[in-house]
């Protein structure tokens, strides 16, 4: 199976399920915008996607995803540094057009995946799993599963889970950055000239999306001082 | 030993038709017998390459040797210029007929007609099969081929690939030998060199080229390869100069096994100096660097009219840019008004040295001519001459500091090309049976002087669509004769010389380093068997030759084990075989008292300078038979019969 | 102007393969800056010679940038500091007196160290023996110009033909990948109405090759791209992807 057997086929998979996710994080971005405006309307989106049997298939899909995703560049980084070699440099220097996230995407990766768990256990742990195992270990003054609103007004009133969520979405940018193009690039829809145009589409459109998410973070914590 | 005749074997019939003919009546060996032979490629450049890669494909089981790390690194990679055919692609009036008679009027009247005649027949094929390959030759916006002009020549027929047409061609040849090592018809041993050719006399008591001796460079360890045939495609000697536009490794080492071992040695004096090198910077330089000849296409060579501007230049106190156009000399354009700037390299070699020897000479060490761009700049703007020749100036640019496209170039003529090399007949086959010589190794078709783009064109020719054939007329006798066992006896005794040989350079333990003693026999050999020669100056070098040789054997250094890798054992053995052919050089210059193409005699010459043939007495090859260790060489001597051609005095004024 | 500079030379010696290297240091004086980085290692070598020891070993050649056997990692860069430069091409005016110069081989699992500073890069032409060709004989071709070939298909073609496989690229790569070299060879011939008959086949084995002998796979970080002596773009890169995908999906 070329997917697992060829360098190039271990990074369609790689670009394929990083896009996906990508697309999820529009859509996850978009989503919490709704917060921005009324945190009824973002509740009623949370009922919307609850314990509900096309939330769940979405969920388990992400899931899918996100470990192909993660066990794809643990394959990967092992098998590249082994072909590097086991003696290394003593003297390297990053050429210009080099960047810097380019050559760090497991350590960016890394950290997301930490932030991703914090975050499942701020948001998801106290809503849809509360739903499919129908319990009710809540936050005081969470008003049942699908008050994310609540949530959010809560999480983000604590400067330190603003802070881990601010590391952690500067993180996922450098990560995306380099993503993005890179994914493109691997599916070979690149060129000299749509090089440099993926670079600045990824870059706007990367930038856009962690902008949604910072926007609902900063809202709630500038709340939360007044 | 007089009693030796040389047959060129010329096959009969008229000129246009000897190949065919030739090809026509030759003998065969029929593919079941061809798995049943092996044959020895030494070299892997163009003629090399393409040559066992055609054997390969034909079935015949080939073991291609080369020095380097990978056949890719053979030193035809750095031919810039181009390839010449005889396509007329360009509707400009070229033939067949015109290219040989270009090839054989740029060799000053001393190379085999038949033999050029093929070449300039198979030219056209070649350039059908590169690009069959995928080399990427230069088009027009119309989707067909492009063509440029270059020395010695008034069509333009070379096809080229940017700046860098030897590469892709190399790398062409080095597909097609790559596929045929995966089709396993080929075995390569990379980082081999040939150490001696085994002989072995069949049941004739005829003696027969049957294998080589090698040293494995990585290991140390000596080796044996025995086959039917051994090519030699080892390229030539101009690193006997020690500064040349060589590759630092290229060296003559397995052509002089051969002629040690009976394979005469022809035309050594004929040694092309290419006109447009960057100068000599420093005793440090290892090598020069060549400007493609292409160069000349646009750029215009000039030095001061005057004397004091030549005299501030090289002191460095006046800019080239601020000499008006009246106070430059183009010399080229003035002495020779039809070809100017593009005459052969030979010639204009010499009008440089003439220039330098006047004091007109530019640079800090009056060794250098300008080479400008500002014209072409003028007419064509920046920007096309940049595409046309832009890697040429950074490579400068990077080299000298300068900026071409804003100072003219300096270049300086240098050790580029040998026309001489190993005897070959119409075959390629050499004066040892079984033996044959390729591309720059043997001497068949320049001549006394190469024209530009040619190099290519021959390596090509011989191995692609020559070679194959012939060696076919002498296998065909071959396919009774089983594979050899390297446990014969002359292979024992052939490693027994070789080992002994290693062991005693390298008990010497003196104190001098290879290229110290090399760097001298560089200087002798610029000095007096340089771009001017004389009876006096010949016979200096081979009294300095002798004491290099001395020095060799009492004050070299080794350091290291020989039964490892030793690169400094690899090149003491080579310079003591560029020592021998230093002396082959002067051999054959002081008896050819005459001045033709790349050998200058400064006795003869006519009043305005130029070379003077003396065709009533040299219109021969110069074969030179090795007679033992310490002893002149034998000449022997292949007349020169122009049935075809009008031999006449070179003429590129008018 | 030239001037002389001294430095300190600290270089990687190394007897074998197998064997444990470290690095040495030399001190170098009054080097012309005229000098080329290679000269510059023959006076070094003159020197130990001199001196009674071995010379450092290091691959090269032509010494004018095209044969591609040269291959020094020079202060942290495949071919030293200069771009679009092999380190034969180097010359010592780039570095500055008093400074340390750090000289290493290659560092890779497919090019081993043979000795000092010289590594086997005979993988490389392994792939090359897998695929990197037409499948011809020699003859039976038809005219050169029976196929026109536009010339913007043409120069893109050389620009990736202009590869001299020094190796730089899998040097320069965190993950010694061999992807630009791959390409440049797959793209010359896919582009090449020539090559395109075999561009699947091609694509598949020379990348399988690449695979095989153990080289990373690419994360496009364009190390290779930024020191490579010939300026080969990495949309190579994405073309051999593209060709790869195209000819697996074809299956």
């Amino acid at each position: 199976m070329w997917l697992t057997d060829s360098s190039i086929g271990r990074k369609v998979v790689m670009s394929v399920t990083g896009g996906a996710l990508i697309l999820f994080l529009t859509f996850h971005m978009a989503m919490n915008c709704v917060a921005l405006i009324s945190g009824d309307a973002y509740n009623a989106v949370c009922e919307f996607l609850g314990a509900n049997w096309y939330a769940l298939v979405g969920t388990v899909g992400l899931a899918f995803l996100v470990v192909v995703h993660f066990v794809y560049a643990i394959w990967l980084t092992i098998q590249n540094m082994k072909a590097r070699g086991s003696q290394r440099y003593a003297v390297t220097k990053r050429p210009k057009s080099v960047e810097w996230a380019s050559q760090n995407m497991l350590v960016l990766g890394a950290i997301v995946a930490i932030g991703l768990g914090l975050h499942l256990f701020n948001f998801w742990s106290k809503m849809q799993l509360q739903e499919i195992i129908h319990g009710t270990n809540f936050i005081a003054g969470q008003n049942g599963p699908t008050d994310g609103a609540f949530l959010i007004q809560y999480t983000f009133s604590q400067w330190y889970y603003v802070l881990a969520y601010i590391v952690w979405l500067a993180a996922l940018w450098f990560h995306l950055s380099h993503g993005f193009w890179s994914a493109l690039q691997t599916l070979g829809w690149n060129g000299k000239i749509w090089f440099r145009r993926w670079q600045v589409i990824g870059n706007i459109y990367v930038t856009l999306v962690i902008l949604g998410f910072v926007a609902v973070i900063a809202m709630f914590f500038f709340k939360s001082l007044c | 030993m007089a009693t030796i005749k040389i047959d060129s074997k010329i096959p009969e019939g008229p000129l246009a038709e000897k190949w065919s003919n030739y090809k026509a009546h030759q003998k065969l060996v029929n593919p079941a017998n061809k798995r049943k032979l092996d044959i020895i490629v030494v070299g892997s450049g163009l003629a090399g390459a393409s040559a066992a890669a055609t054997l390969g494909d034909l079935g015949f089981k080939v073991k291609c040797f080369c020095i380097q790390d990978s056949p890719r690194r053979a030193h035809s990679i750095a031919a810039q210029g181009g390839i010449n055919a005889a396509k007329n692609y360009q509707n400009d009036g070229d033939s067949v007929y015109r290219l040989f008679y270009d090839t054989i009027k740029g060799g000053d009247y001393r190379s085999r007609e038949a033999n050029v005649y093929r070449l300039a027949e198979v030219s056209n094929n070649i350039i059908d099969q590169c690009v069959a390959q995928g080399v990427p030759f230069a088009r027009e916006y119309g989707g067909t081929l492009a063509n440029r002009s270059f020395g010695g020549a008034q069509v333009s027929r070379t096809f080229y690939a940017r700046g860098q047409t030897g590469q892709q061609l190399l790398l062409g040849a080095y597909s097609a030998l790559s596929y045929q090592v995966h089709q396993g018809n080929v075995e390569l041993f990379t980082r081999c060199e040939m150490l001696d050719l085994v002989m072995i006399k069949d049941e004739e008591g005829k003696e027969r080229a049957r294998g080589i001796i090698y040293r494995d460079l990585v290991t140390g360890e000596i080796k044996r390869c025995s086959a039917h045939a051994v090519v030699i495609g080892t390229g030539g000697y101009g690193n006997t100069y020690f500064l040349s536009t060589n590759a630092m490794g290229s060296n003559g080492s397995a052509a002089m096994q051969c002629y040690r071992k009976g394979a005469w040695f022809a035309n050594p004096a004929f040694a092309q100096i290419h006109p447009t090198c960057i100068p000599v910077h420093g005793d440090k330089q290892s090598k020069l660097t060549l400007m493609s000849e292409s160069l000349r296409n646009d750029g215009r060579i000039w030095v001061p009219k005057k004397l004091e501007d030549a005299k501030k230049l090289q002191a460095g106190e006046l800019n080239p840019n601020d000499i008006p156009d009246e106070d430059r000399d183009f010399y080229l354009e003035r002495r020779y008004p039809a070809f100017g700037n593009l005459v052969p390299r030979d010639v204009a070699s010499r009008a440089a040295k003439e220039r330098c020897d006047k004091g007109y000479g530019v640079n800090n060490t009056g060794l250098a001519v300008f080479l400008d761009f500002k014209y072409a700049i003028q007419r064509l703007g920046k920007q096309a001459v940049a595409d046309k020749y832009g890697n040429l100036f950074d490579m400068y640019e990077e080299i000298t500091d300068v900026n071409p496209y804003e100072n003219p170039m300096m270049i300086f003529p240098a050790i580029h090309y040998t026309m001489g090399g190993i005897w070959v007949d119409y075959e390629l086959q050499t004066s040892i049976p079984g033996l044959f010589a390729i591309g720059e190794c043997n001497f068949s078709d320049h001549g006394a002087n190469r024209l530009g783009a040619s190099a290519l064109m021959q390596g090509l020719a011989d191995g692609y669509f020559v070679l194959p054939y012939t060696i076919q007329n002498y296998l065909a006798d071959q396919i009774q004769v089983p594979r050899f066992s390297t446990d014969l006896p002359e292979f024992d005794a052939a490693e027994k010389a070789v080992k002994e040989k290693i062991a005693k350079i390298m008990s010497i333990n003196g104190k001098r380093s290879v290229d110290s003693i090399h760097k001298e026999l560089g200087h002798i050999m610029w000095e007096y068997v340089g771009m001017g020669r004389t009876k006096e100056s010949l016979e200096t070098a081979l009294k300095k030759l002798d004491e290099v040789e001395k020095t060799f054997w009492s004050d070299l250094r080794v350091p290291g084990d020989a039964q490892t890798l030793n690169v400094e054992l690899e090149k003491a053995l080579r310079l003591l075989d560029f020592i021998e052919i230093g002396k082959l050089m002067a051999y054959d210059g002081l008896n050819r008292e005459e001045s033709c193409g790349g050998h200058f005699r400064e006795e003869h010459q006519t009043p305005e300078g130029e070379a003077l043939r003396h065709d009533d007495k040299f219109s021969y090859v110069a074969c030179w038979n090795y007679q033992g260790e310490g002893k002149a060489p034998e000449l022997l001597k292949e007349p020169l019969n122009y049935e075809y051609i009008k031999v006449q005095t070179r003429n590129y004024k008018n | 102007m030239e001037k002389n500079i001294s430095f300190k030379l600290k270089i990687w010696r190394q007897r074998g393969p197998k064997e444990k290297g470290q690095f040495k240091v030399y001190e170098m004086k009054d080097i012309p800056t005229d000098t080329s980085f290679l000269e510059m290692l023959d006076i070094l070598n003159e020197q130990l010679i001199n001196a009674g020891e071995e010379p450092v070993v290091f691959d090269h050649d032509c010494r004018e940038g095209i044969c591609g056997m040269c291959s020094l990692y020079i202060n942290g860069h495949p071919h030293g500091p200069a771009t679009g430069a092999t380190t034969c091409q180097l010359y010592m005016r780039r570095f500055k007196d008093g400074e340390t110069i750090t000289v290493e081989p290659w560092r890779s699992a497919g090019f081993p160290v043979i000795r000092d500073l010289m590594v086997d890069r005979r993988a490389y032409d392994k792939i090359m023996q897998a695929g990197g060709y037409v499948s011809i004989n020699t003859g039976g071709v038809p005219d050169a110009n029976a196929i026109p070939i536009s010339k913007e298909k043409a120069d893109l073609a050389m620009d990736a033909a202009s590869c001299i496989g020094c190796g730089a690229c899998v040097a320069a790569c965190k993950n010694g990948s061999a992807m630009l070299f791959v390409s440049a060879k797959v793209s010359q011939l896919a582009l090449l109405p020539q090559g395109q008959v075999e561009a699947e086949r091609r694509a598949k084995a020379m990348l399988s090759k690449m695979d095989e002998l153990g080289f990373g796979n690419c994360t496009n970080t364009r190390a290779c791209e930024a020191e490579c002596p010939k300026c080969i773009s990495i949309s190579n890169i994405a073309r051999l992807n593209r060709e790869f995908i195209a000819a697996k999906l074809n299956d």
